[in-house]
């Protein structure tokens, strides 16, 4: 069974939520899908077993000696890539989008195309089963591919240990890499926090999750910092005939966990919060 | 320079830091200084900002981009234009003589119309999201990136808000989380950035990495503390080995969690904070001057 952790706005805790999820009891594969800030290595420290390069994408490279600068690969850029500065064309590679189109209207063959190799994938063990993640390099593209490809070792290394569990840990928002870590899986758990900027993000994430169909339910975090913007999104998930699994209270101790490189539920299993989140698995 | 004319982005590596607490009370600030200031909501994927301020939309756009249509009776089934196709938008079965466009993979590139000879493909339009400006008050402006749900990328609803912007303006933009093409095509513009983090150790994991593409991309920056008390020493040990400036600390406080999850903005409930968003804006001035 895999169950993804997304929650559309960032920092309500949804890393801890899946930390605490894979050192409940039984052996799980944890997937870090957060590519863009995967963070949850901080609290198990895996020992590495195997670490791959990911291509990215690509990126247009000019050779000003060759270029004759006639500016028709900029006529045909779409990503405002290209630019004439003093008579001279020039590459924006922040800009490029790396779809090759100059390099095919390039009448001199000015351009090449180079690849974009500083993206990892790391696997290996840690204490409480396999565990793999995802480094998207700063500025690089394609998130949603290299989640993928980490949702992918995930599947082999569960089918290879013999591990029922995986642990979708995915990245905030609602784009490309959202979609990616949601699709085909059999629960989402969508953590969320009672703030106003909270409610609206739920609202955007669930639409996209009822897109595509999937199982669905509500963890609220630190849902006692303001009871009344709990209660409204109870009523909404009610609304939307949606189950609010769980209500965590706001416990310092969340941190101190992180801290220590520990889950709450390894940290203070008694918590409320422990309680609270054991009791939110067990009914998926 | 003077107070107008120069952009600020305020970011985060890691998602929830406060990004837009600082947005939204920064610009209250400005605004309430009269001085002519623009706000950008750059985190199209999830909007926040114009929930804090009542306005009127004074403008509001569709962002497109063109996807192929492919006539089959004009087809020949050559396959120029899927293998002209980067991001695998166009699926191809020659034997079968099928072709088929998947237009979510689509980037709006143009390749495709570039590669087919016989005139079988024309464009159509397909919203990928607005633009929405508001009227805050007669120097104040906010425009909004909001990106449809279920596109798969932020970047030319952020790209077409940002254009947007008065050259004039003092422009804040809330930039989306993360370090990936997102946030890089909205601290691009900058003149300086507001790295926003807590004190745990994920947000000294998330700040490096950050500050690491920031050095890469020669920006200057400054960071803010949010929820300064909970968490460890890390952050804090960093900022003085790496002597980065230290611009605000926030410090964890229930009341001021309780104000922003109304809502409502911490410079209006709590007047004190007035003083010193004031003070951040003088920080970054002579952080700019520098």
């Amino acid at each position: 069974m895999e169950i993804a952790v997304i929650s559309g706005k960032g920092g309500t805790g949804k890393s801890a939520v899946s930390a605490a999820f894979a050192t409940l009891n039984e052996r799980v594969v944890l997937a870090d899908c957060d590519v863009d800030a995967a963070n949850l290595y901080l609290i198990f420290s895996p020992l590495i077993q195997e670490e791959k390069v990911f291509i990215s994408g690509q990126k247009a490279v000019m050779d000003k000696d060759i270029c004759s600068n006639c500016g028709i690969c900029m006529d045909y850029c779409r990503f405002d890539a290209i630019t004439e500065i003093n008579g001279e064309i020039l590459i924006d590679e922040t800009s490029c989008d790396g779809c090759q189109l100059c390099v095919r209207v390039c009448p001199v063959e000015a351009i090449t195309m180079i690849k974009e190799d500083k993206s990892r994938l790391y696997a290996g063990d840690f204490r409480n089963g396999k565990m793999v993640y995802g480094r998207l390099s700063p500025g690089e593209e394609n998130s949603g591919r290299l989640v993928d490809v980490v949702r992918d070792k995930a599947k082999k290394m569960a089918k290879a240990s013999d591990i029922d569990t995986t642990i979708i840990d995915g990245p905030p928002g609602i784009g490309c890499p959202v979609i990616s870590s949601v699709t085909g899986v059999d629960r989402v758990v969508v953590v969320t926090e009672p703030t106003l900027s909270g409610l609206h993000d739920l609202k955007r994430t669930l639409e996209v999750t009822s897109n595509f169909s999937i199982k669905t339910q509500v963890l609220v975090n630190k849902y006692d910092l303001n009871e009344k913007m709990t209660d409204n999104i109870e009523a909404y998930c009610g609304e939307k005939g949606i189950a609010v699994t769980g209500k965590i209270p706001f416990d310092p101790r969340v941190v101190e966990a992180m801290v220590h490189c520990k889950s709450i539920v390894e940290y203070a299993p008694d918590s409320e919060v422990a309680q609270v989140i054991s009791k939110a698995f067990k009914l998926i | 320079m003077d107070k107008s004319g120069y952009n600020i982005a305020i970011a985060s590596g890691k998602g929830g830091t406060g990004k837009t607490f600082v947005s939204t009370n920064l610009f209250n600030v400005l605004k309430q200084d009269s001085l002519p200031v623009t706000l950008i909501d750059c985190d199209a994927e999830e909007p926040n900002d114009r929930e804090f301020f009542p306005g009127e939309l004074t403008n509001c756009f569709d962002v497109t981009q063109e996807v192929p249509v492919i006539d089959a009776s004009a087809c020949t089934y050559c396959g120029k234009c899927a293998e002209y196709c980067h991001y695998n938008a166009i699926f191809f079965l020659q034997e079968a003589r099928m072709i088929q466009v998947v237009e979510d993979l689509c980037h709006g590139c143009g390749a495709c119309f570039v590669a087919c000879e016989y005139g079988a493909i024309t464009a159509k339009e397909s919203v990928l999201g607005s633009v929405n400006t508001y009227q805050i008050d007669n120097n104040a402006t906010l425009t909004e990136a909001r990106m449809k749900v279920g596109v798969h990328s932020p970047v030319p609803v952020i790209k077409a808000a940002i254009k947007q912007a008065k050259p004039t303006d003092l422009v804040l933009m809330d930039a989306p989380p993360g370090t990936s093409c997102p946030f890089i095509q909205t601290v691009n513009l900058a003149d300086y950035v507001v790295l926003v983090t807590e004190p745990t150790p994920f947000g000294l994991s998330d700040l490096k990495q950050s500050v690491e593409t920031l050095k890469t991309m020669g920006k200057s920056y400054g960071v803010i503390i949010n929820r300064a008390g909970l968490g460890d020493e890390g952050v804090y040990n960093y900022l003085e080995k790496e002597k980065i400036t230290l611009l605000m600390s926030i410090p964890f406080d229930r009341k001021i969690a309780s104000v922003y999850s109304n809502g409502k903005l911490l410079t209006n409930e709590l007047p004190e904070w007035k003083a010193k968003f004031r003070e951040l804006l003088s920080l970054i001035t002579a952080q700019l001057w520098k």
